[in-house]
């Protein structure tokens, strides 16, 4: 079993396991903060799938993907945070 | 012998990742929830990008993976206060076996400010209260 195999066989399978369990999560959450931490843990677990995946397939260009993400997570929590406490500030 | 270090790493990245993901799932309450978020899912995706940097040895991808991990490490802690706090202003109730709440009647409602134990944030309070003329 080399690399790749070990790779393709046995992580991606665990993180894809993870995702869906914090889905159950993202459609269970009781209020909507436990939404927005679900959807941050997605992205954060598609980061490290994405890494995976450009070890898988040798191409060293999906990493820059991530970097996208990140952002893209850190931006959608912090907009979440600031909208909900105004929201909950004008009511 | 780079092998073995990628089967480490990788392995233990998925592992603390699951880990994170079961939590969010079990965990009773939403800090708790965002407490496990910030710490095994941060550490558990910094191992998985680790174990990509060995896989390749070029210093582009190298340089690549570390801006993302810093980027996570600075982030993740300050996303994580943010939501806290909104979850905290929304009357989310704490677990019911929490022991002590230190922010009990300590924050503001109305103007969203923490108070301290000296008494200028109060004053500084009833001025931006009052209307000015």
């Amino acid at each position: 079993m080399n690399v790749h195999d070990f790779l393709y066989y046995i992580i991606l399978p665990i993180l894809s396991i993870s995702s869906l369990l914090v889905f159950v999560r993202f459609f269970k959450g009781p209020s909507i903060v436990d939404r927005v931490v679900a959807l941050d843990l997605l992205i954060t677990i598609g980061i490290g799938i994405i890494a995976i995946y450009s070890v898988i397939t040798d191409e060293p260009t999906f990493l820059d993907i991530s970097l996208v993400l990140a952002l893209i997570a850190f931006l959608g929590t912090v907009a979440f945070a600031y909208y909900l406490e105004k929201r909950n500030k004008n009511d | 012998m780079i092998d073995i270090l990628i089967y480490i790493t990788s392995g233990l990245g998925a592992l603390f990742v699951l880990l994170a993901a079961v939590g969010t799932l079990r965990m009773p309450d939403q800090y708790l929830r965002i407490s496990v978020n910030t710490k095994a899912a941060t550490l558990g995706v910094g191992l998985l990008l680790v174990a990509a940097a060995l896989f390749f040895l070029e210093i582009s991808v190298s340089t690549r993976v570390v801006t993302v991990i810093i980027f996570i490490l600075i982030t993740a802690p300050v996303g994580a206060h943010l939501i806290g706090r909104t979850s905290y202003f929304l009357g989310n109730e704490l677990w019911g076996k929490f022991v002590i709440d230190d922010l009990k009647g300590k924050y503001n409602k109305s103007t969203h400010e923490l108070k301290g134990e000296d008494k200028e944030t109060e004053s500084e309070n009833e001025k931006d209260s009052t209307p000015k003329t």
